[in-house]
């Protein structure tokens, strides 16, 4: 069974990490998932660097920039996470966006993540449309999950729509908003919680954007299945470096 | 077969809406919309009357007599240049302004290059009263300050965009992040047939007054609605759009697109996106971009800031992959001195994005007895640094 289906029958609540491989340096991915398994993360999101990252706040594009200037690539992340599965067990997801996977060839690309050992693939930007028409088939004989999001705009039909072509967990986008743009929720955050909470989706939600520390998170997976951190991770790693990233992790959730 | 768009917003194998679901409530507003407001009885008559009584059209169609003598054939010139603001550009903004009345947004941000766009933009909304934020490039603010300060005194908040090259491709970035984050109030004035579906089809639909006007035009002086041939410049190409909208399914008319080639094709300073782009997505488009081999999308290259954008709109894309469009790449160079021609034969000094499509001639003949129109989208003016630095005038 995919890592990912098989952690979300987990108990607990989820807190996954939110990374842009090749940054700070080029060589950390590696030690970075490593040290983020350590310290009790769940599952991790290793962010694929794009010149053009439209969906995202400060924080990320300027990892992305700083990790392409350090001379990441797809082809260098996929040759740097070779062997990965020797040392981490938990589920490991890419995102991206989905123009340079579509250089790399989408077919390849899916057939590298599945080499790795790659459990599923975030791309924003690829509709679920054209995914459904074009792409659906390569996933899955990839074994390959493929996360949409929703967001509070989204309407509850097309949230159906959504949940029913859905694998693994819907990323439940926080607010209307691009990543790291803001901190902490309002009554309005906590209305959207109620009204997916109640429409008993068939999958598990994963609320991402706006969380950064123990509160956020709690407030986030009171109705959800876990809460996703990134542009708060990359702050710190920016400040911090790969030291005490067990102290950041812990601050968030105690292990289980 | 039909090089217009399709139900799904697609031109053959170009287009569709490639956007993180943040943006699918706004867009697919519009979607549902567009064609329904745009076709209203009410709609068409205040944005005929703003056109005709505000922008000044229709715009005469020129034959450019001591241009024609020069390069034997018959020399038609559309005189966007004309219009309200200096360019083709208003078409557009009128356009969108009265849609975002209609689906009650209050607040218009835009993306602009060189400023011709944000001009047009910020223009509009003090014709409305609207609240308005235009993103430019950081590096074009620097370069392009006459424009900032006609739409700071038009009433727009200029908004730098810091990331990534700071050009025409980081502020779009930037308009993109502002319409995620204000999904409700705001409507984004895209000022080219790029973006997301419909965004293509809508720009291209109100700059299609261009081509109507000159089928009746020609009608008059030449006693057909064809020319043989339509050229224009294209960077993401909203003038070309409009001049070729009408032709677009007709065989009678050839379509000639002409591209920034900068310093030349192979320099590594070039805009010539046909010749060098690759299919991919830019901006919630599938269409031919200027990247690596990673799929990172590079910085493009014209002398002129309104040609040197990575992509090109999918119509455009699909116009040069089935081969119904023939495309030009022109240097810095030549531009330069075929607007300095037209100005001394013509008595007319074109943008340098205009300048482009004059320089063909070098590249291709005509018959004698051949009507070529040419789209002259937009004045010189805002240009004048450029050509006094280059001819040292």
């Amino acid at each position: 069974m995919n890592r990912i289906t098989e952690k979300l029958k987990d108990g607990g609540k989820l807190l996954s990490i939110y990374f842009t491989a090749g940054y700070p340096q080029l060589e950390d991915t590696v030690s970075i998932i490593e040290e983020l398994e350590r310290s009790g993360v769940d599952m991790i999101e290793i962010g694929l660097p794009f010149s053009d990252p439209l969906a995202d706040g400060p924080t990320i594009q300027e990892s992305s920039t700083a990790a392409l200037r350090n001379g990441m690539s797809t082809a260098l992340l996929f040759e740097q996470l070779k062997g990965i599965r020797n040392s981490v067990k938990i589920p490991l997801i890419i995102m991206g966006y989905f123009n340079p996977v579509l250089q790399y060839g989408v077919e390849e690309f899916c057939l590298k993540c599945a080499e790795i050992g790659i459990d599923g693939l975030i791309l924003p930007d690829l509709p679920l449309d054209v995914y459904q028409e074009q792409y659906e088939e390569i996933f899955k004989k990839h074994g390959l999950l493929n996360m949409f999001l929703i967001t509070p705009q989204t309407s509850d039909e097309r949230i159906r729509q959504i949940d029913e072509a859905s694998e693994g967990f819907i990323y439940m986008v926080s607010s209307a908003s691009t990543t790291g743009a803001k901190s902490g929720f309002g009554p309005e955050q906590q209305q959207y919680f109620e009204r997916i909470g109640s429409m008993q989706l068939k999958h598990p939600q994963i609320v991402g954007f706006g969380i950064s520390n123990a509160e956020t998170f709690d407030q986030a997976t009171q109705r959800a299945k876990g809460a996703i951190i990134g542009s708060a991770f990359i702050k710190f790693l920016t400040r911090e470096g790969k030291k005490n990233i067990d102290k950041f992790i812990k601050s968030i959730k105690v292990p289980a | 077969m039909s090089y217009n768009v399709d139900e799904k917003g697609y031109y053959g194998q170009f287009g569709g809406a490639f956007i993180p679901e943040m943006l699918y409530p706004n867009t697919d507003e519009l979607r549902r919309q567009y064609i329904e407001i745009m076709e209203a009885p009410d709609f068409q008559e205040e944005f005929r009357q703003l056109l005709r009584d505000y922008v000044g059209r229709p715009t005469p169609l020129y034959f450019a007599k001591r241009l024609s003598d020069t390069f034997n054939t018959k020399i038609y010139l559309k005189r966007e240049d004309l219009c309200h603001t200096g360019a083709h550009k208003v078409n557009n903004t009128i356009g969108q302004i009265l849609l975002a009345k209609r689906l009650g947004k209050n607040r218009i941000i835009a993306e602009t290059g060189a400023g011709q766009h944000g001009v047009a933009t910020a223009t509009v909304c003090a014709l409305m009263g609207i609240e308005c934020v235009v993103y430019m490039g950081e590096v074009d603010i620097a370069r392009q300050a006459p424009n900032v300060a006609r739409m700071k005194m038009l009433g727009a908040t200029v908004k730098p965009a810091t990331s990534g090259s700071r050009t025409l491709k980081d502020a779009t970035n930037e308009a993109i992040r502002d319409w995620i984050n204000n999904p409700v109030n705001t409507h984004y004035i895209i000022g080219s047939v790029v973006g997301p579906h419909p965004y293509p089809d809508m720009v291209a639909r109100f700059q299609s007054v261009i081509s109507e006007e000159v089928q009746q035009q020609l009608i008059e002086k030449e006693g057909t609605p064809n020319p043989d041939y339509v050229v224009a410049c294209v960077g993401g190409g909203s003038n070309a759009a409009g001049l070729y909208y009408h032709y677009l399914d007709n065989p009678e008319v050839g379509i000639i697109a002409v591209e920034a080639a900068g310093k030349g094709i192979h320099t590594g300073e070039s805009a010539a996106t046909s010749a060098l782009g690759k299919v991919g997505i830019i901006h919630g488009s599938k269409t031919l971009l200027m990247q690596t081999g990673d799929g990172q999308i590079t910085e493009p290259y014209s002398i002129s800031a309104g040609l040197d954008y990575p992509g090109v709109g999918p119509m455009h894309a699909n116009l040069y992959t089935s081969g119904r469009g023939e495309f030009i790449s022109i240097t810095d160079k030549e531009a330069m001195e075929a607007g300095l021609l037209v100005s001394k034969l013509e008595g007319i000094i074109p943008a340098i994005e205009t300048s482009h499509a004059f320089a063909i001639f070098d590249h291709r003949s005509f018959k004698p007895e051949d009507i070529v129109v040419f789209n002259l989208s937009g004045r010189g003016d805002k240009d004048l640094q450029t050509y006094i630095d280059y001819f040292k005038l």
